[in-house]
Formats: C-alpha cells, sequence, structure tokens
C-alpha cells in the first residue's frame, strides 16, 4: 500500500459506519451485533472462514437482506452521515454502494454493454441512450484499466473479463464504495495481480473497498485494514501493518484445527489410467485436450487450476456422464468399452461431486434414502426388489455416527442439514463402500475448517488404506497439503510439475508455459 | 402437381394463411413474452377459450368491436395473473399451475356462455369485423391483394410483432426482460424487481393470448363455439420453440403454419376422395410435434425458464 | 414486515388436510357462480348432495364415474411423481378403448376367462404405445412431452373418427359411428344387480393400493421418485435415469389405456367418439388432489365423481349449466397448489427494532 493512501487514510473520513447489525435466519444467528467502520480510499478486508457470516453483512449493506436490528450510516453528497435506507438494493446503489457478488449476477444472453446498463434508466423511457452511456463507460474503462469489449455477449467472455464487468457495473452506477466477495476465488494468481493493481489503482481515486476473503494470504497483501468474523461476531480488528498471521489465523477459527500431515508412502499399482483422452465440453476452454494420467494405489493426484479449464470436463467423464471423443479409460489392467455411472459404482469409484445440492444429494429424500442413493443393487438392502427398512435405518445410524453427521435424524429430509453435514453424509456414502478409486471434486469448498479437515483426514487415510484420489481443487495450499503428485489444468490440457513450487504452480495456472 | 403450384402463388391462399394464422400470432407472441421472462404458462388454451368468449359477449352485450377486444385482452390479463402469483412469488409448479389455469378459464368461460344463453338452438351471432381497404396498401402488387383482405386484428397482429420486438430489444424493459429470463440475479442486483418483470410479463403475454382468442369469434367466426379453439393453445407452445423466442421469426412460423392449414384444406378437396379427410385434420398437429423435433434439441432456451426465483435466497 | 420462510418439517396431519380443505373450499366458493345463474344457493347444495347419496342407485352412479377416474388419475399421479408431465391420458384412454374394441367384438371368440385378461391386456399394451413416440422424441430430439403428449391427443381423436367410421365400424349398426358391441363374454361383470357399477372399480382400487405399496417400498418405486425429485443427482448415482423414465412412461400410458378398456368392457359396452368428457384432464386434477399419492387417488376421484354426478341431477333439477362441476374441480386443483405452498412455507411477522444512535 502507498505512503500517499496510507497517510490519506489515517486523516482520512469515515464514509460509511455499520452499527450494531445483527441477522437470524430462523433459530441460525449469521450476524450478532457487527460493527465497522469504513474509511475514504480504504482497503479493508472482512476475514473469516467459511460460514462466518461475512457475505450475509455485506448482503445487509447491499440490501439484500433486511437486518434485524442494527442502522448502517453513509455520507451523502454534502459529505454528511446519514442513515441508508434498508433492505432495498436500489437505495444501496443509489446511496453508492456497490457489490461485486461471489456468484456472478450477469445476463449471458446479452452484451456487455446491456449488463452494465440495466436498470439505470427508468423502465418506461422509450429509448436507451445509448451514445452517453457509452461514452461513460468508454471513460471509467480507461481510468480503471478493467479492459473488456462492450459489444460482446456475456456468454462469450472468460471468468476474468466478466468480473471486469461486474465491477464495471458498480462504477458506472458511481459507486463510491465497493464490495468484492471472494474475488480471487475463480482467477489464477496472475489475474488476481492484475485485479488488486487496478483497484489500488481506483482507491488512490478516492474509492473505498471492502474486500471479503477467507484467504490469510491475500488480505495481508493486499489490504489496509482488517476485520475479523467468527461465528457471526467481529473477533478482532486491526491494521494490516499490526497483523501477524498466526494469531489472525487464530482469531478467525478459535481453537486451532489440526492440519492434515501427508505421511510418504510407497505408491503401488496403477488403478486408472487415461490415455490420449480429448473431449468437448460445455465451452471451449472446459474441453480436453489429449489429456493422460494415471491414478495409483496409496496416492492422492492433486489437479490444480481456476474453475472452468476443463476439470467438470474431467469430473463428468470419470463419473460416466459424458463419453470422450477420442482415447482410453483404463480401469486396473482393463479397457473400458462403456463408462456410465451405474458402471462406475459397481466399479467401485468414489466420487465426491462438486455441486453437492445437485448431484450430490435428493434433497427431499431423507437422510437415510441418501445414504443407499448408489447401494440399490446391494443385496443388504433390499428383498425380492424390496426395500429393506429395518436394514436400510440400521446402515444409515452406524454411518451418520462414525461420520458424525449431525441433523434432524436419518428420517429427516436431506435438504434440512447444513453444508457441512451434507458433505459428511456423502463421505459416508463413498467411504463405506470402501472405494479403490476415489474422485473428489472441489471436496472442501464453502465447508468450514472444522468439516474441511474432516475431508481431508478421511482422503489421507483412504490413502494410507490403498485407495487412489484423483484429488481436483482450486485451493492451491489444499493440493500442495495433500497431493503426492500434482497436475495443472489449463484450457484442457494437464501439465505434470516436477517440484511443488506455488509460484510456478501459479504461473501455469494462467496458462503461462515454462 | 401443378395444381398445388397454382395454389401457391394465388393470393387467395396466402391471404387466407395469413387469416388464419392471426389467432397463432397473438398465441406465440403472449407465450414468446411469458417465457422469454422465464415463465412457461400453459393456461394459453384456456385463456384463448376465455378471450374468445369474454369478447364475443362484450359485443353481444353491446359494447362494439374495439370493446370486444379490450375487453378479451383484460380477461387475458385477469387468468394471466393468477398464473403469475402461483408462479412467480409463490414459486409453484408453473406445468401444473398453466394447466389449472387453463381448466378454471375454459371451464368458467362454458358456464357464463351457458348461464347468459341458456337453450339456444344455434349460437347466436354478432357482426364481426370486416376485412379493411387501405388505399396505398392495396394497390401493391400480390401483397396489397393479400393484405387488402385482413381485418384490423389481423393488422394489430402485425403491428404487435412489430411493438414486441421493439420493447425487447430496443427499450430499457426489455433488456431488463431478457436479462430476468436468463439470471435473475443480474437483475436483483441492479435493484429492479424481478418479481415485478416476471407478473408483468406473463399478464402482458396472457392479454396478447386473450385477444388471439377473441380473433376466432369476432373476426374468423361470428359466434362462439364449444371446444372451437381445438388445439390451437398447445400448437403455439411448440412454434414459440420453433420461433426461438424471436418475434421475427414467430411471424414466419405463425404464417407458415396457416399455410399449412390452409393447403390442407385445398387439398381436401383436390384429394378428399381417395385420401380420408381426417388425415388431414391431423396434418397441423403433426405438423406441430415436427416443429418441435427439429427445433427443440439446439433451442436457445432462456436460461431460467422453469425454474422459480425467490427473493432473500442467497 | 412479513417474510416468506421455509418451514423446516410439516407435520404428515398437515399435508394430509390440504387436500380436504381444498375440496371444502372449491365447493364453498361454488356458491358464487351459483348465485350468478340466479340459484338458490341452498337448495342447489342439498340437491347436488342428494344427487350423490339420496340413494343406493345415486352412490352407484357416482362409484361408476369414479372409476375411469381412479385409473386416469392413477396414471398421472405415477408419472408427476417422476416428474414426467403426460398430458396424453386422454388419448390413451381412446387407445385401450380401441384396442378393446378390436379384440372383444368378435375376432376372438373364446370363453370369458381367457377373452377378458387379454382384452385388458391389449387395452394396457395399446395405451402405453401412446407413450411410446412422446418419449423417443424426448430422448432422441429433447422435445418436451406436455406438448407432445397434448397435441398427440388430438391426434388420435381424429383417428378415432377415422376407424369409428372404417375398420371399427358396426356392420349391424344403423349408419352410426360407432363399434360392434363387445361379446358378453368379454364384459366385466357388474357389481350390484341392476345397478351400472362394475367391476372395474375393483380392479381399479387393487391397482391403486399395489402401486402405493410399490412406489414407496419397491427399488422401482424409490428410483421414480429420485428421479423426480432431483434427476441430476439420481444421475450421478447411478440410477439409470432413461430407462425408469420409460418404466413409468409405460406404466402410466398403460393405466390410462384401462380407463378407457373399463368404460368399454364394463359400462358402455361399444365404442363412440363420446366415450370420455374428459376424463384424461380430469385425472390430472385428481392427482393432484391426492397429492400425488395412489391411496390419494381414490379419495380424489371419489369428490371428483361426487362433483360432477352432484352438479349433473342439480343441473337438471333447476337448469344450472352443468359446466359448474368443471368449475368447482379447476378451482379445486388452484387450491390445491396454494395449499401446497402453505404446507412448506410460513409466512412471519416480525417487528424491526430500531436502534438509535446519538
Amino acid at each position: 500500500m502507498n505512503l500517499l493512501a496510507q497517510s490519506n487514510q489515517m486523516s482520512a473520513q469515515k464514509v460509511l459506519s455499520l452499527r450494531s447489525l445483527s441477522k437470524k435466519f430462523g433459530s441460525v444467528v449469521a450476524n450478532d451485533d457487527v460493527s465497522l467502520d469504513l474509511h475514504v480510499g480504504e482497503i479493508l478486508s472482512l476475514l473469516g472462514e467459511n460460514g462466518a457470516g461475512k457475505t450475509t453483512l455485506m448482503n445487509m449493506l447491499f440490501g439484500h437482506y433486511l437486518p434485524d436490528e442494527g442502522e448502517i450510516l453513509i455520507t451523502n453528497k454534502n459529505n454528511q452521515m446519514e442513515p441508508l435506507r434498508l433492505g432495498q438494493p436500489q437505495a444501496a446503489i443509489l446511496a453508492g454502494i456497490g457489490m461485486v457478488h461471489q456468484h456472478f449476477t450477469l445476463a449471458e444472453n446479452l452484451t456487455v454493454f446491456e449488463n452494465i446498463t440495466i436498470g439505470v434508466e427508468s423502465l418506461w423511457a422509450l429509448k436507451t441512450n445509448k451514445k452517453k452511456a457509452q461514452k461513460k463507460i468508454e471513460n471509467i474503462i480507461e481510468r480503471s484499466g478493467l479492459v473488456v469489449a462492450l459489444d460482446e455477449p456475456v456468454g462469450r467472455l472468460s471468468v476474468g473479463e466478466r468480473q471486469r464487468v461486474e465491477i464495471l457495473k458498480a462504477l458506472y452506477r458511481d459507486a463510491r464504495v465497493l464490495v468484492l466477495d471472494e474475488p480471487t476465488a475463480v482467477l489464477t494468481p496472475k489475474e488476481a495481480d492484475v485485479l488488486f493493481d487496478n483497484v489500488k489503482a481506483m482507491t488512490d481515486n478516492g474509492l473505498s473497498v471492502i474486500f471479503i476473503s477467507h484467504k490469510l494470504r491475500e488480505v495481508l497483501e493486499f489490504s489496509d485494514r482488517i476485520v475479523i468474523l467468527r461465528h457471526g461476531q467481529k473477533v478482532g480488528e486491526m491494521l494490516t501493518k499490526d497483523a501477524d498471521e498466526k494469531s489472525i489465523a487464530k482469531m478467525m477459527v478459535g481453537e486451532s484445527t489440526p492440519i492434515s500431515k501427508r505421511v510418504e508412502i510407497q505408491v503401488g499399482k496403477p488403478l486408472l489410467s487415461l490415455e490420449n483422452i480429448s473431449m468437448k465440453g460445455s465451452s471451449r476452454r472446459n474441453r480436453l485436450v489429449d489429456i493422460s494420467l494415471k491414478v495409483h494405489e496409496h496416492e492422492i493426484l492433486g489437479i490444480a487450476g481456476v474453475s472452468g479449464n476443463g476439470q467438470s470436463t474431467l469430473a463428468e467423464l470419470i463419473s460416466g456422464l459424458q463419453k470422450p471423443d477420442q482415447g482410453e479409460v483404463v480401469l486396473g489392467t482393463s479397457k473400458v468399452k462403456k463408462l456410465t455411472p451405474k458402471v462406475v459404482v459397481k466399479a467401485g469409484i468414489g466420487r465426491i461431486p462438486e455441486d453437492r445440492h445437485k448431484d450430490g444429494i435428493v434433497g427431499n429424500m431423507t437422510v437415510a434414502e441418501n445414504i443407499i442413493l448408489e447401494s440399490l443393487s446391494e443385496k443388504s438392502i433390499q428383498r425380492f426388489g424390496f426395500l429393506n427398512r429395518a436394514s436400510i435405518n440400521s446402515i444409515a445410524r452406524d454411518l451418520c455416527s462414525s461420520y458424525d453427521v449431525r441433523g434432524p435424524g436419518i428420517h429427516a429430509h436431506a435438504r434440512l442439514l447444513s453444508g457441512g453435514n451434507i458433505q459428511k453424509m456423502i463421505l459416508a456414502r463413498v467411504f463405506s463402500g470402501n472405494p479403490k478409486i476415489i474422485l473428489a471434486n472441489q471436496p472442501t469448498r464453502g465447508l468450514d475448517m472444522g468439516a474441511a479437515s474432516e475431508v481431508e483426514r478421511r482422503l489421507l487415510e483412504a490413502r494410507r488404506n490403498g485407495s487412489g484420489i484423483l484429488l481436483i481443487s482450486e485451493d492451491l495450499d489444499e493440493i500442495l497439503r495433500l497431493s503426492d503428485r500434482v497436475l495443472v489444468i489449463h484450457s484442457g490440457v494437464l501439465t505434470e510439475i516436477e517440484n511443488l513450487d506455488r509460484e510456478q504452480i501459479g504461473l501455469m495456472m494462467a496458462g503461462e508455459t515454462l | 402437381m401443378i395444381d398445388i403450384l397454382q395454389i401457391l402463388i394465388s393470393e387467395s391462399f396466402w391471404a387466407a394463411s395469413l387469416r388464419i394464422s392471426t389467432p397463432l400470432i397473438f398465441g406465440v407472441l403472449g407465450a414468446l413474452l411469458c417465457e422469454k421472462s422465464g415463465i412457461l404458462n400453459l393456461g394459453i388454451e384456456g385463456i384463448f377459450v376465455a378471450g374468445a368468449m369474454s369478447g364475443w359477449l362484450a359485443v353481444w352485450l353491446g359494447a362494439g368491436l374495439i370493446g370486444g377486444v379490450i375487453v378479451a385482452g383484460l380477461t387475458g390479463a385477469f387468468f394471466g395473473l393468477i398464473h403469475a402469483i402461483l408462479t412467480v412469488p409463490l414459486g409453484l409448479s408453473q406445468h401444473v399451475s398453466g394447466l389449472g389455469v387453463t381448466l378454471f378459464s375454459t371451464s368458467l368461460s362454458y358456464f357464463i356462455y351457458r348461464t347468459a344463453l341458456p337453450n339456444v338452438s344455434s349460437p347466436p351471432r354478432i357482426e364481426p369485423f370486416r376485412p379493411i381497404d387501405i388505399p396505398f396498401i392495396s394497390d401493391i402488387p400480390f401483397l396489397g391483394e393479400i393484405l387488402g383482405q385482413q381485418t384490423a386484428m389481423t393488422w394489430l397482429a402485425l403491428i404487435m410483432v412489430f411493438i414486441v420486438w421493439f420493447v425487447l430489444y430496443k427499450t430499457p424493459l426489455g433488456i431488463a426482460i431478457q436479462a430476468v429470463g436468463d439470471n435473475p440475479n443480474s437483475v436483483d442486483a441492479q435493484g429492479l424487481s424481478v418479481y415485478g418483470l416476471r407478473i408483468g410479463s406473463v399478464v402482458a403475454g396472457s392479454a396478447l393470448m386473450g385477444i388471439g382468442g377473441a380473433f376466432l369469434t369476432m373476426s374468423a367466426f361470428d359466434a362462439f363455439f364449444f371446444g372451437m379453439v381445438n388445439g390451437r393453445g398447445w400448437v403455439c407452445i411448440a412454434l414459440v420453440i420453433f420461433a426461438s423466442w424471436k418475434p421475427g421469426k414467430a411471424l414466419l412460423g405463425a404464417v407458415l403454419f396457416g399455410a399449412f392449414d390452409a393447403l390442407q384444406v385445398r387439398l381436401q378437396t383436390e384429394v378428399g376422395a381417395f385420401v380420408p379427410g381426417q388425415i388431414f385434420l391431423m396434418a397441423p398437429y403433426v405438423l406441430s410435434i415436427f416443429a418441435l423435433m427439429v427445433a427443440a434439441r439446439k433451442a436457445d432456451y432462456p436460461r431460467a425458464l422453469l425454474t422459480p426465483w425467490f427473493k432473500g435466497e442467497r | 414486515m412479513i417474510r416468506i420462510e421455509n418451514r423446516n418439517a410439516s407435520s404428515r396431519l398437515f399435508k394430509f388436510s390440504i387436500p380436504i380443505i381444498s375440496a371444502v373450499v372449491s365447493l364453498i366458493l361454488a356458491a358464487i357462480p351459483l348465485a350468478f345463474a340466479g340459484a338458490n344457493i341452498g337448495e342447489a347444495y342439498l340437491v347436488m348432495i342428494k344427487g350423490v347419496f339420496g340413494s343406493v342407485f345415486a352412490l352407484s352412479e357416482m362409484l361408476t364415474r369414479a372409476t375411469p377416474l381412479i385409473f386416469t388419475g392413477l396414471a398421472a399421479a405415477v408419472a408427476f411423481r417422476a416428474r414426467l408431465w403426460n398430458i396424453g391420458a386422454e388419448g390413451q384412454l381412446y387407445l385401450g378403448a380401441m384396442a378393446a374394441v378390436s379384440i372383444g367384438t368378435g375376432v376372438l371368440d373364446i370363453s370369458g376367462f381367457l377373452l377378458l385378461p387379454i382384452i385388458i391386456t391389449f387395452g394396457c399394451l395399446a395405451g402405453a404405445l401412446g407413450m411410446v413416440v412422446p418419449m423417443a422424441l424426448k430422448t432422441r430430439f429433447g422435445a418436451d412431452e406436455v406438448v407432445t403428449t397434448l397435441l398427440l391427443n388430438f391426434i388420435i381423436l381424429i383417428f378415432l373418427q377415422m376407424m369409428l367410421e372404417g375398420p371399427l365400424k358396426d356392420p349391424m349398426g344403423l349408419g352410426w359411428p360407432q363399434s360392434a358391441p363387445i361379446l358378453d363374454q368379454g364384459m366385466l361383470p357388474t357389481l350390484l344387480t341392476r345397478m351400472r357399477v362394475h367391476s372395474g372399480l375393483i380392479i381399479g382400487l387393487v391397482l391403486a393400493v399395489i402401486l402405493q405399496i410399490f412406489i414407496n417400498r419397491s427399488i422401482w418405486g424409490f428410483k421414480l421418485r429420485a428421479v423426480g425429485e432431483n434427476i441430476s443427482a439420481a444421475r450421478h448415482a447411478g440410477i439409470g435415469v432413461n430407462k425408469s423414465l420409460l418404466g413409468v412412461a409405460i406404466c402410466s400410458g398403460a393405466l390410462a389405456g384401462l380407463a378407457g378398456v373399463s368404460e368399454v368392457i364394463g359400462l358402455k359396452g361399444y365404442l363412440t367418439a363420446d366415450l370420455s368428457p374428459g376424463f384424461g384432464y380430469t385425472g390430472i386434477v385428481v392427482a393432484m388432489l391426492a397429492g400425488l399419492s395412489p391411496i390419494g387417488v381414490i379419495a380424489a376421484a371419489l369428490f371428483i365423481a361426487s362433483v360432477f354426478v352432484g352438479a349433473d341431477s342439480m343441473s337438471r333439477a333447476m337448469g344450472v349449466s352443468s359446466y359448474l362441476a368443471d368449475l368447482i374441480v379447476a378451482m379445486s386443483l388452484i387450491c390445491v397448489l396454494i395449499g401446497g405452498f402453505v404446507s412448506n412455507y410460513k409466512l412471519t411477522f416480525t417487528k424491526q427494532k430500531k436502534v438509535t444512535f446519538k
């Protein structure tokens, strides 16, 4: 952070003030009496693990949620603090608050220009004043360095470009406070650096930024001040220059969670081989180009890369949901003619899906039913084509207890469980089959540290017991922590890494060849 | 063969095609508007019936033809509102709600008609729209002849194609509707009301459907018969997919369909002795299924179609 | 401030009462059209009730009317449970009926023990056949089955008219477009002497019970429910989704075909183009009122049959259009939809506390 900004910030005026905000969803407390101030030209990080209440707090700021208690003050045109109308995004936007959501809010069938200008003109206007708007946007692009083509349909843009559109949306509405929710989750390390540079340039010009993250390192590099949330409460606040990694980590998590330790093991014979696989994916980047890989016993093979580079296509291939255009899949020593989910389940390949709500659970069926979802052809759960209720219930009870699945009971609908418990339930289903091969696709995404470390522990245990695991993850630290070997995927191409050097991997994730 | 060619180049054939396609134009535009915003409206068949009955009844009671059209539009809007409330803020199954609206509007229309006009031997008639002769237009060769035989309602249909196109692609409201059908969050994040946009689109689209129904009783024919809609609403649902949710293609699809219908009537008189008439009656429905076959796979469905969106669920 | 909140678990009693409340509400709402028609509301209700429960004959008529609705209701319930939108029950019903009169009017002159099951089997197959084209179009072309089954209804109806004026026409008839009569031994026995209620009802009841057991307790039923609730997760878990849907489609079509068979060999004895006053479509309302449960279909079919029979009798007595029945049925569907929402969500009223700072 440059000295000019630093000194400005010291004497800088407050631009935003959140006072005693609280929010409950049913019996779950999302935020409890949280207060914080933001100064002009400041970059404030809101740090906390998944589920700490960061996004909820910002959603209240932006008006998506109405706080149960508390108020928000923001400076108006005359530089005086006045209360913000809560619960209405329109009011927040008019007051100068802009938000870049974690999941992009773009209409893919419209152009960049159309996405940026939606909602600015009155809906009853008969014509759009294109020229004036275009000029304004072009000015903003120049000033901010966020370059993107205005007439391109958003559906064709890369993830980094889409994020730029999101920020432009906020700037077009003259945002003075910009909230970035986990902006680097979808960027390569290099793209993240570019983003930070652009944002810093904007804060030098008076923009104030709140930056939500669960990544400690980024927060320390990028922000001026840090506010830490845990279980919905503010547990720490300090200037970044006064912060030290260890104490912050402790504030984030509370008691220290055991970090998984990988012990060196001799790998065994190959369990799964992909040979020269090429596949079309959902988009150009999501395809697979002549990839080959081998997963052995006692091994975790990590696939590092930013989402959208072919990981989902790879996962669909191994799950049997899509056929390769070219290439062979080999299980053990025999080539597989046709891979369907049924064959995959029978072959003992366990899969932890990326989107647990869409592919992992049937929300309106019970926990017990979800646990046996993949075991329908097993003798233990059926009698002459009918479900053996007693047996199913006892299996479910045992598994829920071994895997610490907490919730309203095995006869409750699965959708009522929290994210972490849903994942534990999926783990129970996957691991109870003693799978030789495991596909773990973003297994700790969205989980708090306790649940995440449990997942990692299970994966390492399976590795110890002889399984081969293919780990796909955007979390580079996780990959480095757990993998024996690492492949980087970019635009459908796999490249093996010799030494696990973070920076190198980061460059390769961005497509740089060495 | 030569006969078919002769038919295809005759003005009277295309005039009939355009006339037959008029209710379909309204219907496809209406369904397009609903679906573009993300809502499937299977109430169209019943709304056609309701528009036909209410428009006719309004004229019968003295409201005049224009009054009839307005009543038909309002009737369509009313049933559209029911469907909109069930599917947008309440997020209920769009399939079941649509079918429910079809059943409700049909049975209500039949009940009101029967109760208002009990025990009539043949359905009473009104003075329907007559073809309009617009001086300059009628002088255009070929096209003029065709258009000169059309009534005001067909003109209205053609104008609506332009209006729907203009609103959707050239106004902020239309852009917002396109956005809400792709990703409701995109519109919500800009402070616009997802509910408002969707409800408005469904109501407006349903009004168009109502007017389309009124064409049957106020222009094509002059009385209301039970069962006169006969599946036209469902045909429109198929045609919307075929038209890729574009107003221009919607017009094209509707006119092609009307042409096919007009053709089969003429073919019947030619070949009627050899082929049972029913084969020709089946043709429109078979054609619709065929159109679906062709278009469904690569159709550019509005991404948010059939997925309910709830405020505050993040 | 009003907020809509997800109900975490609604008690079974609550869920069970929704259809009953919907039925009652729609009956109460019928007062409005009755008033519009200028009828004495109290008297109208009384006549309706008498028309259903007033005599053994009335009850028998109601049960007779309920029989095809049980079949089409089951057809819709099974399909909708798997989220397969079979709106073609009306056409499949006629396919079953056509099969019945093709086989049962003289082609096979064998004893009833053999003839009856053969007619029934062919009727089921014919109904199931009606789902083949829509399913093929769905899997190969991605064409939504809602529209294809709907359009097919019209096609089948026209085909029916063609058949009734051609190959199926009664040579002994007076030239009307109607089929030859079913052989005596091919008719389903009636349940009460001199009453129209026939054993088709028993078949329907038995099937409802069988389906209830199968859907809730069998592997086939489990897969059906999983596919209906979350097809992606079902597919991911290795459930053969297409195979499952095909099985559901065949079952649904067969049930609808049975409705047609039952009407022909149980009630009418021959086939005309007006065999069904919309049983296929009404079956959808039956299924929704039943909460998509096969056992519930029985109760819902009885209710709707009562509405039709009661309104019919009131219409004859008081001159109110019998379309009132269709209106009540349609309103009950909308009520059940709203009721479904109420059982899943509740409205909460919270006071917003204001904290002011000096």
